[in-house]
């Protein structure tokens, strides 16, 4: 009459197994990457996909994180420091957006546009065996489907958060400067003042990351996907709170291990 | 040329082959029939090295296939062509990109001779200049036709069949099944087919047996499963809902 409750060891099981796969998936990902043949023709497809059509909704999220971010430091400096302090955001905005804000609003949105179109794609192989039908026309799965995904995600995630940073430190200058008036030779000056190519890089390399999380977890739930359409529903539902979660969690590990400032 | 021994597989608790055992001989039709779900396609994919065994070995031209890593068993799936029951068409890929998979990577033909060879393949199973469409614009019997041209493109030695002529009309089905028994004459091919259709069963089998429960119960000639004197081979051949086959 009742759904069965599922015990708190069912969970844990389900964990530590997920952990194993997704890391076995992964150690065979990179031993592949060193096998040929090369899967070129899907590779630079998936470069697109993931880089030149996330382009818009990238412009989009970085365009307002940007403006917002700028609204809230005119507004902190103007009510704690005072008024015309409101020029030392600029470095705030640029710090923060390309350090933190970008690269996580870039891994999510990505996550959501194209983690979860993997699992749907090759889910949908799956449970129609055309992936068993790769394997028996001497295609490996894991060097067909998963490491061109993996291997694009990896080089255009910090390609979509270089282009996010510009976006984004471009809308937090616009609104400081052109909205509400700050001198804008003194925001510039703060800004080159303060910030180091090092913000800028750190940020990449967590955007690498992150398009490593997106592609092995996408990939990862298609290749186990089960149970007709509606199981691969779920294991695309799957994918984006599971990538989301872990670009959060990976993310503030980064921060912490990566060094503040380099050569200060 | 395929030897299966002791062969057991479980899903979690359920277990789906329990001690198969069955020889392919070189140049035979064998068919494998038994109810939905018993297990046929799973005792495909042991034999392709898609899935590993719990127990139990499969030998393909004396090679035990269990134990192969990933890449030393390119050379023995070479050996295989298979039509997948749903067709399993890439459906990204149009029919000519399709039928030219295999032969991209088990050969080092040009791209030329390969081009000719995907027309040459699909006027095989007779389609003509179909090779720009996409499969979702093909019919349930063509669509089969265009697996099975992919499937012995690259002239594989054995050819699987998993459930040919499930989802077609009975016309389309019998077309299916001259079309195997050509491809076995023009090939000279070795074919293991599963199928619960006992009217292609009689027709295209050398040898007929039938998977219950997990094992092989009975292998003989299309007469001897026909005269066989067991009640759950006799109660399948018939398609009768009554007898010691549960029905449910």
């Amino acid at each position: 009459m009742f759904p069965k409750v599922k015990s708190p060891l069912s969970f844990v099981n389900a964990f530590f197994e997920g952990l194993g796969e997704v890391s076995l998936l992964c150690v065979k990902t990179f031993k592949s990457l060193f096998k040929k043949p090369w899967e070129k023709g899907i590779f630079i497809q998936q470069l697109e996909e993931i880089g030149v059509r996330s382009l818009p909704v990238v412009s989009l999220t970085a365009a307002f994180g940007g403006l917002v971010f700028g609204l809230q430091t005119y507004v902190g400096f103007h009510r704690y420091i005072g008024p015309g302090s409101e020029s030392y955001g600029g470095p705030i905005i640029s710090l923060g957006l390309s350090k933190e804000l970008i690269p996580i609003l870039v891994g999510l949105m990505v996550t959501g546009r194209v983690g979860s179109a993997m699992t749907a794609e090759i889910g949908t192989m799956r449970i129609t065996e055309q992936v068993d039908a790769l394997f028996s026309l001497g295609a490996d799965p894991i060097r067909y489907l998963v490491v061109p995904r993996t291997l694009a995600s990896f080089i255009m995630l910090p390609i979509l958060t270089i282009y996010g940073d510009i976006i984004g430190i471009a809308a937090g200058f616009f609104y400081n400067v052109y909205m509400m008036g700050v001198n804008r030779v003194i925001y510039i000056r703060n800004t080159m003042m303060y910030m180091e190519l090092w913000d800028l890089f750190s940020g990449l390399i967590k955007a690498a990351v992150f398009g490593i999380i997106i592609a092995l977890i996408g990939c990862w739930q298609g290749l186990k996907a089960e149970g007709g359409a509606e199981g691969v529903g779920r294991a695309t539902t799957r994918t984006v709170v599971i990538a989301s979660i872990l670009i959060l969690i990976v993310n503030f590990f980064l921060s912490k291990a990566l060094p503040a400032d380099i050569g200060r | 040329m395929i030897r299966v021994v002791d062969l057991h597989k479980a899903f979690g608790g359920n277990k789906v082959l329990r001690g198969v055992n069955f020889r392919l001989r070189r140049g035979e039709t064998l068919v494998i029939i038994g109810q939905s779900g018993c297990g046929k396609s799973v005792l495909l994919k042991h034999i392709m090295g898609i899935l590993k065994p719990d127990r139990g070995k499969v030998f393909v031209d004396d090679v035990e296939i269990t134990s192969l890593r990933e890449d030393e068993l390119h050379a023995i799936t070479r050996k295989f062509g298979m039509l997948f029951q749903g067709t399993a068409l890439f459906d990204s890929m149009t029919v000519g990109e399709n039928v030219a998979f295999g032969l991209e990577r088990y050969t080092d033909y040009s791209r030329e001779k390969i081009k000719d060879l995907v027309r040459e393949n699909l006027a095989k199973v007779g389609l003509r200049d179909i090779e720009n469409l996409m499969p979702y614009e093909l019919s349930g019997g063509m669509r089969k036709r265009v697996g099975l041209a992919r499937a012995i493109a690259y002239k594989p030695d054995i050819i699987l069949y998993d459930e040919p002529s499930t989802g077609i009309d009975p016309i389309r089905a019998d077309a299916i099944n001259d079309l195997i028994i050509r491809m076995k004459k023009e090939m000279n091919a070795t074919e293991l087919i599963i199928t619960h259709d006992m009217v292609s069963a009689y027709k295209i089998a050398d040898r007929i047996g039938m998977l219950y429960e997990g094992k092989i119960i009975e292998v003989g000639t299309p007469e001897e499963i026909e005269n066989s004197k067991n009640p759950i081979v006799q109660q399948f051949i018939h398609g009768r809902a009554e007898g010691p086959i549960e029905n449910w």
